[in-house]
């Protein structure tokens, strides 16, 4: 037993710049659930409120819901990881975990009891409003945009400005469906063509002055069908970005279905009606909005540069070696900054699994290495401390080792995603959660993190066939599903291969069904293939991008090649021969299909 | 100093323990284990580790444990530990229940006290064995008898304090589940009273009916919600002193939340 809900925040630390929150939204939560309660709110219009408020309802029981707490572009400071981390303890389960979207989330939590976590998140400055629901989610933007070698400049201070600007917006609040923003520092960092609104900055040259801009990527997205997004125009000036942004919304708000809820999304939209058509409808839109302005509307973007300042060493332990697994995790998980002496570090966490004491270690690590004084969530489950001096990164290494974050491949292939699945899930059929953790237990032992020709993959899992674990954009991608053998059902993975969200964007494509307890050796049998067929500069992800577009000459030429060879590992045998394979992971019954009514638990 | 009063205020603030310290109007007892207690304690504390309490608890021991550090009567009693307050709070219930009712929790823990650079040292104290009369309180006890049939009538509400993840697992049929964590505030053991009166508010923990509090093995974690209900005017509680270790072994009936692997959630 710790007492770490006694701890005093230290006074030296970077305190937050914005409020999101708002303290009567904490009250006026809780009377509408004593309201719901008494039977005087009706069950739809609770539930459309529990969730513009940015709680889920939970698997299987309408009296528990997690809460999931926006960090907007990603920037978390050390006060409010130990606010989080005392409120998982409070009122969660003792951990947290860390979404695709640069969110936080409490599970498990009472539904009388998430008016508390607004008003705790209320002295960090923090809010769940909005992170779920038919509105605007949380603002994304690259973990390395300020210190990206390849940016134009930092979009940081854009995507917080967008944030600010939509939350509690109006003309958000009842949009046909969710609606999500990605801003990057570069090509390769990003995910902008596979979100509704996808922004990369650009500087152009103008009569020998160079402005800001950016190049905007409307109505790709991930899901159960996805669609790659198109680029609006050669250059959106950065002044242009609140009304494109505006114009977007308000085209979607008037026209986007609002009864199939399979296909309300926007990229639906772009899709039904040609991607040439709504662009038009854009440019037009755009010049109404920015001749109509009811007041001068523009977003508030705060270019104050952040105080580097070096923390105080509280000893010197220099001249010590590093310790064991230094260097694996120095090439693993590790990246330098543009800005010269200094490195961004990532650490992963299996599958977005943090506990309390962990977030309290994090929060001290970054006022003790970090020269920002925060830290920055990923795009897959992690999060990374930036401007680390490069001589401090021994010295990080072994604090990381003593609190467990320590593990390495955090930019390889072996820090796969896996979305919650039916660890709280309602509309999940498999354990995707546990099996990722799986596989990254499994490729670490192996050291396949060290292995250059296999870095730039990535595999992700959804538990169903929504996306929220984005298999469709990974080199390896699985989605669950139910098999069946006779009467014996079991978990089941529907495999794609190729996806990847770069300048290259495409979706993984379809390959064969994979047992969950055969995914692993699936999945290194596909290395062992490519290990044997590759040429000598090749990656796992050049390999399998040239099979699936059939422009390989190898014996394996084709994804039915592939299929072909993994065909034998996926039989499933009878269940008196292994009654092992008719459990999913984690789980000690025999497995059943059971979900309940979906709320998009993205 | 201050006791427990209608008003249900059961913890002494750290300025009236040092004043109440300096008039000799106190007994401060100290909850830890002893080796804890040996290195140093708040000035003029005496031992109670709380295993040595529990190594025997029937009423005529404890009266003789308590009579054998200077209690009777008419001695006010603050309890602390360096655990939240949950060891203290099980140390002062049990004075309770043989019917001493002087007593107070510290609002803080023991390394909280220090860290604020107050008395502390390692002098153990003379104490001269006092004599308390034996008033058993069966109304703030619960068995699991008594549990057992209470927990069927409506007015009852039986509350698990143990960690969520625990609670999910297996639990008393008809419990809800208020981790001990949820109690304290970022440097008391119990949040202030408007806030903790919110917290019970919001869960339907109301004065119109009657608790039963219980945790995982001895009543430590449920003492303290014992006294957080306490402090807000919830005294109608009683705490299930065996909790769930003796249910388990009795073999009474259990209920879990089916159908999802949420333990896979806690990152190990
Ligand atoms: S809805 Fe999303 S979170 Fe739930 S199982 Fe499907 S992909 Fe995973």
């Amino acid at each position: 037993m710790t007492i770490s809900n006694l701890k005093q925040s230290r006074s030296d630390s970077v305190k937050p710049k914005i409020n999101w929150s708002r303290l009567e939204e904490a009250d006026n939560f809780a009377k509408t659930v004593k309201l719901f309660r008494q039977g005087k709110y009706d069950a739809d219009s609770f539930r459309r409120f529990r969730l513009q408020h940015g709680a889920y309802g939970t698997r299987m029981t309408g009296d528990y819901a997690m809460v999931r707490i926006k960090i907007p572009a990603g920037e978390i400071y050390p006060n409010q990881l130990e606010k989080i981390s005392q409120l998982s303890e409070q009122f969660s389960i003792g951990s947290a975990h860390f979404s695709t979207r640069e969110n936080i989330q409490l599970h498990w939590v009472v539904l009388e009891d998430v008016s508390e976590i607004f008003r705790g998140l209320t002295e960090v400055g923090l809010t769940s409003r909005e992170a779920c629901g038919n509105t605007i989610r949380n603002v994304m933007c690259s973990p390395l945009s300020g210190v990206c070698p390849d940016e134009k400049f930092d979009s940081t201070p854009y995507a917080l400005a967008t944030a600010r600007f939509f939350l509690r917006n109006p003309m958000v609040q009842n949009l046909p469906r969710k609606f999500k923003f990605n801003f990057t520092c570069c090509e390769k960092h990003g995910m902008v063509r596979m979100v509704d609104v996808g922004l990369i900055p650009q500087i152009r040259e103008v009569d020998g002055t160079s402005q800001r801009g950016f190049k905007v990527f409307l109505g790709g997205g991930l899901g159960n069908k996805s669609f790659v997004g198109y680029q609006l125009e050669e250059f959106t000036p950065e002044e242009d970005l609140v009304y494109t942004s505006m114009a977007v919304l308000r085209i979607f708000d008037r026209l986007g279905d609002r009864k199939n809820m399979a296909r309300n999304r926007m990229r639906y939209l772009v899709n039904d009606m040609g991607w040439e058509k709504f662009q038009n409808l854009v440019l037009k839109e755009r010049a109404i909005v920015r001749a109509t302005q009811s007041v001068i509307t523009k977003l508030e973007v705060d270019h104050t540069p952040n105080e580097i300042k070096r923390p105080i060493r509280i000893s010197d332990e220099s001249g010590e070696s590093a310790p064991e697994g230094y260097a694996r995790w120095l090439k693993t998980n590790t990246v330098k900054q543009k800005q010269s002496g200094y490195s961004s570090i990532f650490i992963t966490l299996e599958a977005g699994d943090i506990t309390a004491n962990q977030l309290n270690a994090l929060a001290d690590l970054i006022r003790d290495f970090s020269a920002e004084g925060k830290g920055r969530f990923g795009f897959v489950q992690n999060v990374a401390l930036r401007y680390v001096y490069d001589d401090d990164l021994p010295r990080l290494y072994s604090k990381l080792l003593e609190v467990g974050l320590a593990k390495s491949g955090a930019l390889t292939m072996t820090a796969p995603i896996g979305c919650s699945g039916t660890t709280s899930c309602n509309l999940a059929l498999t354990n995707s959660h546990r099996l990722s953790k799986e596989i990254q237990r499994k490729l670490l032992e192996l050291k396949f993190d060290e292995d250059d020709d296999l870095c730039d993959s990535s595999i992700k899992i959804s538990g169903c066939p929504n996306s929220c674990g984005q298999h469709g954009i990974a080199t390896i991608g699985f989605f669950g599903g139910g098999g069946r053998l006779g009467k014996d059902m079991y978990a089941n993975y529907q495999m794609s291969l190729g996806g990847r969200s770069d300048g290259d964007t495409m979706l993984g494509q379809t390959c064969l069904r994979v047992p969950a307890k055969r995914v692993i050796p699936v999945i290194l049998k596909i290395i062992e293939l490519f290990k044997q067929n590759k040429k000598s500069n090749d990656t796992l992800q050049s390999w399998i991008h040239r099979v699936v577009n059939n422009n390989e000459d190898s014996e394996i030429k084709s994804i039915s090649d592939i299929k072909k060879v993994l065909e034998p590992l996926v039989v499933p045998p009878t269940k008196e021969a292994d009654p092992d394979f008719y459990l999913d992971y984690g789980n000690d019954t025999s497995y059943h299909t059971k979900t309940g009514k979906g709320e998009c638990a993205a | 100093m201050c006791c427990l009063t209608e008003s249900g205020k059961v913890t002494t603030d750290v300025d009236s323990l040092r004043s109440d310290i300096r008039d000799k109007s106190v007994r401060v007892i100290d909850a830890r284990r002893e080796e804890d207690y040996k290195q140093d304690h708040i000035s003029t504390a005496v031992n109670l580790p709380l295993a040595n309490l529990l190594s025997d608890d029937s009423p005529e021991r404890i009266l003789k444990l308590f009579n054998s550090i200077g209690i009777d009567n008419e001695t006010s009693v603050v309890v602390y530990d360096d655990t939240f307050g949950a060891l203290a709070s099980r140390v002062a219930w049990t004075l309770e229940y043989i019917g001493h009712s002087d007593v107070s929790l510290l609002e803080t823990t023991y390394s909280n006290w220090k860290s604020l650079g107050l008395e502390n040292d390692s002098n153990v104290p003379e104490i001269q064995s006092k004599d308390h009369s034996m008033n058993l309180q069966p109304n703030i006890l619960a068995t699991s008898d008594y549990l057992e049939s209470a927990k069927e009538r409506d007015d009852v509400i039986l509350i698990d304090n143990r960690e969520r993840l625990n609670f999910l697992e297996q639990h008393i049929p008809g419990a809800i589940s208020l981790p001990y964590r949820t109690l304290a505030s970022q440097d008391k053991i119990l949040r202030p009273k408007e806030d903790m009166k919110r917290l019970f508010e919001n869960r339907g923990v109301t004065g119109n009916s009657e608790i039963i509090t219980y945790c995982g093995s001895v009543g430590t974690l449920s003492g303290l919600a014992y006294y957080a209900l306490k402090s807000v005017g919830l005294s109608n509680t009683k705490l299930y002193v065996r909790s769930f270790k003796e249910w388990k072994n009795l073999q009474k009936p259990t209920a879990k939340q089916e159908d999802a692997t949420y333990w896979d959630l806690s990152a190990e």
